[in-house]
């Protein structure tokens, strides 16, 4: 009983910190119909700023700067690898984003010097609390309502604010909503900015039940939550957030069975499953091509 | 009959060249001291088995316009073929020591006769079984991952190279793959080279290279070839034209696979073992980076950013990674540990962003000659 329940609470802490991986995945690809995958490695910059800053810094003046480091490279990324391919084809975009996550890892490799740093003990999150006889971190009880919290505010964002509205617009069709007057590319560099702002957030949470960052770190967790983003149907939040929940939940269980090295083979074959049986996801939009 | 008669020309001058190439190869290996020289002859035996990766990444992605991320993965198929087929039956109790002795007894080349000629035997059928067994798992795969669109492909291909590394790492394969563990002691090149003192370990790298790579260029000048070509420019119009879609882009994978297993086994014998932990997304990544430098759709662009992205990465930049402290005591800033790596993805993400062609964008080595041969000939009238 108790280890089931240690199993689900990892799993249901696991899901959020995808979720809000997933999400940048999700809102990108919604608008640029482009798999950013330097965006795993957003996430692990993120945790490597924490460790940095929080050496130089009190943690209340670290954390925000390190949400708001992180919200900025989304931009610059954005900026200087991905804006002047706009018109290209999208394989070109798509080399593009693997070309910045190997200069990523590289540079975090060169800059930590390839040994893994010890993410800082935050206060609250990292202390142990026990529920129901199971011993854990506190962060395993704050994500799921964060992610609430966070969930919430950005549906609010999309739904009810004009930069919202753009997005949508944006997301339904590139170059109408460009003819009706939306600057496109504001609204592409906000969608990066959320992304990224909502991966910093995710890697403070996730790499407080860690003992340590290296480069490699931001990748797994990056194709797992954009498995996630796939799972509920890419270009939708909601959707993001339940495939996050149910990988998370998955790969919990699997590690906790003897099967433990399969669970990222579980996590692929879930989504080769989703796409050939369902393509559009859990909650996505069909979409049909025109000759 | 004049076009067949040019292409005939140019494939004999084709075919010359790789010869004088080879010749030149083993004039090298021979004459350099092989001491001094270990970088180089690495980079030429690592660069000879990226072209054939390259090029194999290359006519699925560049030609039939297939993106996917799976070469990794097949290599590594074809690389663990290779080696379990291949080590000496008397050397398997120390490399299997873990799992108490392999499951396989026997190794190909024993089976040929041992020797030079069972040696020889052994090697290629093992390199060509490496590639069937890479095909069958193509072929396996490709049943429901075809069916997917652009970057859908290319995620489902990753996350299935990414399976077969689980796999074949699993612990109850042990005793067959001997689990997360190197397989060793299996022929190398430097297996070919002669007691009596001539070195042909290179001459074998190219030499198997540039066999499969010729295949490879006759598939494309073939009517499959034109077929690839037409399903990358508009699948539906290639439909409408007659061509069998599920049937072509299969094959284009199997294909792909096949020469992606047997460099994978080139793999192993150039790096002298095989381990399931150094296939991962990354040499994918960097795979399909050498792609992209040489021009998608040209397998002579493949080939020569293959050898320009080895030797960089293996020689001409590893001053990189060493700290310089000049005479008078100044030392150069930024230069450590890891500080090629940066440059050179630097130097990636430029030809990425502004030079998208690559060094021959979809151009073949011979195009260039043909092209300033007219010129030449237009400018003379």
């Amino acid at each position: 009983m108790q280890y089931a329940l240690s199993i689900i609470l990892s799993g249901i802490s696991l899901g959020g910190q995808y979720a809000l991986i997933a999400i940048g995945y999700t809102l990108v690809y919604g608008i640029l119909r482009l798999i950013n995958f330097a965006h795993g490695d957003v996430f692990m910059v993120a945790g490597l700023f924490m460790v940095y800053l929080s050496t130089w810094f009190p943690l209340w003046v670290a954390l925000p700067v390190m949400l708001l480091l992180t919200a900025a490279l989304g931009f610059v990324i954005e900026r200087s690898a991905y804006k002047p391919l706009r018109s290209a084809p999208r394989m070109s975009v798509m080399i593009s984003a693997i070309g910045v996550s190997y200069l990523l890892q590289n540079l975090a490799t060169y800059i930590t010097g390839g040994l893994p740093k010890t993410y800082p003990e935050l206060p609250l999150l990292s202390e142990s609390i026990t529920i129901g006889g199971v011993s854990t971190k506190w962060v395993t009880v704050v994500t799921p309502f964060l992610v609430v919290v966070l969930v919430f505010a950005l549906t609010q964002l999309i739904n009810h604010t004009k930069v919202g509205m753009a997005m949508r617009a944006v997301a339904k069709d590139f170059e109408t909503s460009q003819l009706m007057g939306i600057k496109i590319n504001s609204v592409i560099s906000m969608t990066f900015i959320i992304g990224s702002f909502l991966a910093g957030v995710g890697s403070m949470l996730y790499f407080t039940n860690y003992p340590s960052i290296v480069p490699l770190s931001g990748a797994l967790p990056g194709l797992r939550a954009f498995v996630a983003a796939v799972f509920g149907g890419i270009g939708s939040v909601p959707g993001a957030v339940v495939g996050a929940f149910i990988i998370g939940m998955s790969e919990s269980v699997i590690k906790g069975s003897p099967f433990s090295i399969f669970s990222d083979a579980f996590t692929f074959a879930l989504l080769i499953v989703i796409l050939v049986v369902k393509p559009t996801g859990l909650f996505g939009e069909k979409v049909t091509d025109k000759v | 009959m004049l076009a067949e008669k040019k292409s005939k020309k140019g494939a004999f001058i084709a075919l010359c060249c790789v010869a004088v190439l080879l010749i030149l190869v083993i004039v090298l290996e021979n004459t350099l001291d092989p001491i001094k020289n270990t970088t180089f002859f690495t980079v030429l035996r690592k660069g000879a088995v990226y072209a054939l990766v390259a090029s194999s990444m290359n006519l699925l992605n560049g030609f039939t316009g297939l993106f996917s991320l799976g070469q990794a993965g097949f290599m590594l198929v074809g690389a663990y073929t290779y080696a379990i087929l291949t080590i000496p039956a008397a050397s398997r109790d120390s490399v299997y020591y873990l799992y108490g002795g392999s499951a396989i007894h026997f190794s190909l080349p024993e089976l040929f006769g041992g020797g030079a000629v069972g040696l020889i035997l052994g090697v290629l059928a093992a390199l060509v079984l490496a590639g069937l067994v890479a095909a069958g798992v193509a072929w396996l795969i490709g049943l429901p991952v075809l069916r997917l669109k652009s970057d859908y492909l290319a995620i489902a291909t990753l996350g299935f190279a990414e399976i077969i590394r689980a796999v074949l790492q699993w612990d109850k394969l042990g005793p067959v793959t001997n689990g997360a563990n190197a397989l060793k002691n299996f022929p190398t090149f430097s297996s070919f080279n002669l007691g009596s003192g001539l070195r042909l370990s290179i001459f074998v790298a190219f030499l198997l290279s540039a066999v499969c790579i010729a295949v490879i260029l006759l598939l494309i000048n073939s009517s499959y070839g034109r077929a690839f070509k037409a399903i990358r420019e508009d699948e539906i119009a290639a439909e409408a034209m007659g061509i069998n879609l599920a049937k072509h882009k299969r094959l284009s994978f199997c294909i792909s696979s096949f020469f992606a297993g047997v460099g994978g086994g080139l793999f192993a014998m150039a790096m002298n073992m095989a381990q399931a932990k150094t296939f991962t997304t990354a040499l994918t990544y960097e795979i399909l980076l050498i792609v992209v430098i040489g021009g998608i759709g040209s397998i002579s662009g493949s080939c020569i950013a293959a050898f320009l992205y080895v030797a960089a990465s293996e020689w001409w930049l590893r001053f990189l990674d060493t700290e310089i402290i000049l005479k008078s005591g100044f030392k150069v800033p930024l230069l450590r540990n890891g500080f090629r790596m940066v440059v050179f993805s630097v130097v990636i993400m430029i030809v990425v962003l502004f030079f998208r062609k690559g060094i021959m964008g979809d151009k073949e080595l011979p195009d260039l000659f043909r092209k300033r041969a007219a010129k030449g000939k237009e400018g003379s009238k």
